[in-house]
């Protein structure tokens, strides 16, 4: 059966007819087109589709499409602040945080949410805070400093 | 007066130049490709792992409304395989199923659930045959031959003995042996398999994007499977995530997902899930390693003698090349004399293994240097001090006769030395009788070393092209638009393409684009596997951008009314001499297409014969290249003895790329290697029951999570390849072999024991603390697990 959802997706409101055993990475991929967002496996293994609902990361193959209504969805696509990167995208851009870039999105947002709440972790915090999200290029080393960069450039008045 | 300098931009620390398309969201991905209209694929799948094929009853299947086709083995009868000496897949099996996963059927049709539904209702009815799961077992004298063309399951047998081994060991003061075995392990890119195919049934083409290294490939399977010719063909490779060698050959995805676009008439969309990414496999196979050397007291190696027995898996695939790497590559590291190598690929009813990152070469390389630093010990050397005592003086040939041209080893092992305080801890530990201890928790240090290859000399598929093609178009607008067919997936060849042009051309990056992976625009080329883009395409980039400048030259001369000798290039400016004005790039651009118009230049690349190994033994070939990386690691580590647990406190790596093209991107790529060799280490594995992948998910086939991982510091050795593009060498797998060895010398420098087989996982390492304990209780002496 379907429903009408409402939601604030990434700062704009919008509506749509979703079946009720949508899952809300399906819906962000298949039904809204926004492709940034991963599938990485078969459900909570790795942590590519991670996106901030109420600024909390949330794995999205994990959420019915259904449990978004009348939240704030954010995606990697919601990001940059007037076409320029925000300083999670360019913690991972410039200190080369991606490299195939497919786990990148769910990394980003996942860091995201984390300078949201705080703004400058400790390199356990990190750890901590990426604990879920598998990279299989990185090693992670340059990750984390990919994180601390994007700290140092919000505490200069970047958005996370 | 300002100095006008052309513009620098090798030896930096370079963001990739498709990085923003990458965190931002905006980078297409094959699964992002949403074509509407398009149908949905699905596998149906062998749940045999070896029987005779009866019935494929696909009746109910068809009757479902919104079916749009279906595809059994009855479509396609030709074979399929990397190797054009053994290609013996179907895209959907024939007559028989040799592994639990193998594709049999598949589905297009309206949307997923209908081809999921249409999945379920396919019938396969068998006569199930004696199935191997182990290398073991299927070289039983009982055993069937999986394929009728291999008798005895054995896909390659190798054997070669170089100098005299009996009486290099005669001559050691000590020859020991000892046996390894090592899981098999999967790639697990980020990336699930995915291929759009769509069939212009109007004009009889086929266009697929694929989540591929190697797009050449597949345009030459499409066309051999579907039996269409190449020129009607177009292979896309899209943004790829990861691939670490699974996707260096064409896989089932892409030819399936062709062959239902042709029969439904329209666009089919093949994603497979993860379990189907693990099953469709290509990792590293299953290794048996027996390994016995002969040591003087100074240190010298006298002689190797190695066996080496790897599961292959059901099908041939890179089987021969992994196999025949795995013996090459003892050479060209350390100044090796009398090597015997025995090698057996077997054929077994598990998924196909490939070419893994470090294909061949990591876990001889892991048997290698545990021995040898099992063996320092023992006759009273710094492992260090061994590996010094057994260096290759370049330039050299090998005595299986590989060329080594730029040798950064001894630079890449001072450099851990030093970084690691190795020799200080060395001392300490000697003043103080033993490694250092907190409670229960033991410190221990290990090192290593590692090499491999910068490209296969000799290409899968001999065509006497050059082995790289670079093209440069340059048009009115003045950008430098660089095409090539070299797929970039994640390990950053377009970013180093551009840095390459606008080198030579002086350019700020900024003026290169480069368009890679349609084979529609881009000149072919053969793919990313064997390390082989930077070194190959590399050096293609640079010949192609310096005919363009000599182009640019030759026009401003003329411009300037001076001899093209004269002109003296400066990236944005040309000019006669100092103390003319000069002209602009863009003016320099404009008189160059006054003739022409559009300029297109090309650039290649081809190897050198030396360097295509020799004939003394069949498959002698394998392990020639144009260039050697070289990798020397320290690990530390902590094992806690109550629990088993190591944890890796650090690693210091430093890896010889002949020269650093982008700082970044060699840490990057050498950091992922060093990891990679951790998971294998540490915790990787595939695991099967009854042929059946018991790990074929992220959660029970254990990567390293990040916090898990340890920091990794990387020293960049630059030995200047003479043949490199501007001295480079490659810089993505030669470091990954050594962390696995390093590592277990580490954990037998901190507790005593020696771990000869992996993962070492914690289960194992305390399972061997106990025996010990208990050994020690009952008053035996101490053994090696």
């Amino acid at each position: 059966m379907a429903r009408l959802l409402s939601l604030t997706l990434n700062g704009r409101a919008r509506t749509d007819a979703v079946s009720d055993n949508v899952l809300l990475l399906d819906y962000l991929r298949e039904i809204v087109g926004l492709t940034g967002t991963k599938t990485g496996c078969d459900g909570g293994e790795c942590g590519a589709c991670t996106v901030l609902v109420d600024d909390r990361p949330l794995l999205s193959c994990l959420t019915l499409a259904a449990r978004a209504e009348g939240r704030r969805v954010d995606t990697i696509e919601s990001l940059a602040v007037d076409g320029r990167l925000s300083a999670v995208q360019r913690g991972f851009h410039e200190k080369l945080g991606s490299q195939c870039g497919y786990c990148t999105p769910g990394f980003i947002m996942a860091s995201a949410g984390l300078l949201r709440r705080n703004p400058r972790p400790s390199e356990d915090e990190i750890r901590e805070a990426l604990g879920s999200n598998i990279c299989r290029c990185t090693g992670y080393v340059k990750i984390i400093e990919a994180v601390q960069h994007a700290a140092k450039l919000c505490a200069d008045g970047l958005s996370p | 007066m300002n100095q006008i300098l052309p513009a620098h931009n090798i030896g930096d620390y370079v963001p990739m130049i498709d990085g923003p398309d990458k965190v931002s969201g905006r980078a297409k991905y094959t699964a992002d490709l949403l074509v509407p209209g398009s149908l949905a694929g699905r596998i149906f799948r062998s749940p045999y792992s070896h029987a005779e094929i009866l019935d494929v009853d696909v009746a109910e299947a068809a009757k479902l409304p919104g079916v749009k086709a279906i595809v059994t083995g009855a479509d396609c009868d030709k074979t399929f395989g990397v190797l054009p000496i053994a290609r013996s897949e179907h895209p959907l099996a024939r007559d028989r199923v040799r592994y639990r996963g193998e594709p049999v059927a598949a589905v297009a049709a309206v949307d997923d659930a209908t081809a999921k539904e249409a999945v379920r209702r396919i019938k396969l009815k068998v006569r199930e045959l004696p199935a191997y799961h182990t290398a073991r077992a299927a070289l039983a004298e009982d055993a069937i031959a999986l394929h009728p063309h291999r008798a005895k399951n054995i896909e390659r047998d190798v054997y070669f003995e170089l100098g005299n081994v009996e009486a290099a060991f005669a001559a050691a003061d000590l020859v020991r042996e000892a046996t390894y075995n090592c899981a098999e392990v999967c790639q697990n890119q980020m990336e699930m398999h995915a291929a759009l195919a769509d069939y212009d049934a109007v004009r009889d083409r086929m266009t697929v994007h694929a989540s591929t290294q190697v797009p050449y490939y597949v345009h030459l399977m499409l066309a051999h499977v579907l039996g269409m010719d190449m020129s009607r063909i177009r292979v896309v490779k899209p943004q790829v995530g990861g691939g670490f060698g699974c996707r260096t050959e064409t896989l089932n995805v892409e030819l399936i997902a062709a062959l239902l676009a042709r029969k439904a008439g329209g666009c089919v969309r093949l994603v497979v899930n993860r379990e189907e990414t693990f099953i469709t496999h290509r990792g590293r196979p299953e290794t048996d390693i027996r390994l016995k050397i002969g040591l003087r007291k100074d240190g010298r190696i006298t002689g190797v003698e190695c066996e080496c027995m790897q599961r292959g898996g059901a099908h041939s695939g890179y089987g021969v090349v992994t196999i025949l790497y795995a013996g090459s590559m003892l050479y060209a590291i350390y100044d090796l004399h009398n090597v015997r190598y025995i090698g057996k690929r077997v054929l077994t009813n598990t998924p196909p293994c490939g070419a893994f990152r470090g294909h061949g070469t990591v876990d001889v390389r892991f048997a290698f240097e545990s021995l040898l630093d099992q063996m320092a010990r023992e006759i009273g050397l710094d492992p260090i001090a061994v590996r010094r005592a057994n260096l290759l003086e370049a330039p050299t040939f090998t005595d299986n006769d590989l060329m080594v041209n730029s040798y950064g080893l001894p630079e890449c092992i001072d450099w851990v030395e030093r970084q690691s305080g190795w020799k200080e801890r060395t001392a300490a530990r000697n003043r103080n009788g033993g490694g250092q201890k907190n409670g229960a928790i033991k410190k221990g240090f290990g090192f290593a070393c590692s090499h491999y290859i910068s490209g296969a000399s000799k290409p899968v598929n001999w065509t006497g092209e050059p082995h790289a093609t670079v093209k440069i178009k340059l048009d009115f607008d003045g950008s430098i638009v660089v095409l090539s067919g070299a797929a970039d997936i994640g390990q950053g060849s377009t970013t180093i393409l551009a840095q390459a042009v606008a080198e030579v051309l002086g350019l700020d990056l900024a003026r290169v684009r480069v368009v890679t992976g349609d084979s529609e625009v881009v000149p072919k080329d053969n793919g990313s596997y064997s390390s082989r883009v930077t070194f190959m395409v590399g050096n293609a980039a640079i010949d192609a951008a310096q005919n363009l400048k000599a182009v640019l030259i030759a026009a401003a001369a003329r411009k300037l009314d001076a001899k093209p000798g004269e002109v003296e290039c400066l990236g944005e400016l040309y000019r006669a001499g100092a103390q003319d004005k000069g002209l602009s790039f863009n003016e320099v651009v404009t008189e160059a297409l006054k003739d022409s118009g559009t300029i297109t230049v090309t650039g290649t690349y081809s190897t050198i014969p030396q360097s295509h190994g020799g004939k003394k033994y069949r498959g002698a070939a394998i392990g020639g290249t144009m260039g050697y990386s070289y990798s020397a690691q320290v690990v530390e580590v902590s094992v806690d003895e109550d629990t088993g647990v190591v944890t890796v406190d650090k690693v210091w790596v430093a890896h010889d790329c002949g020269r650093a093209l982008n700082r970044l991107t060699v840490e990057g790529q050498v950091q992922g290697s060093v990891w990679m060799g951790l998971g294998q280490a540490m915790s990787e594995e595939a695991a099967y029951h009854d042929g059946l992948m018991l790990t074929a998910n992220m959660l029970d086939y254990r990567v390293p999570t990040i916090q898990d991982s340890p920091p990794i510091d990387v020293g960049i050795v630059e030995s200047v390849d003479p043949h490199g593009p501007f001295g480079a060498k490659e810089a993505g797998e030669g470091s990954l072999a050594a962390f696995l060895p390093a590592l277990t010398n580490a954990i037998a420098d901190a507790i005593g024991l020696r771990f000869n087989d992996l993962p070492v996982t914690p289960d194992r390492v305390f399972a061997a603390l106990e025996k010990r304990a208990r050994m020690k209780s009952n008053g035996k002496q101490e053994g090696d697990t």
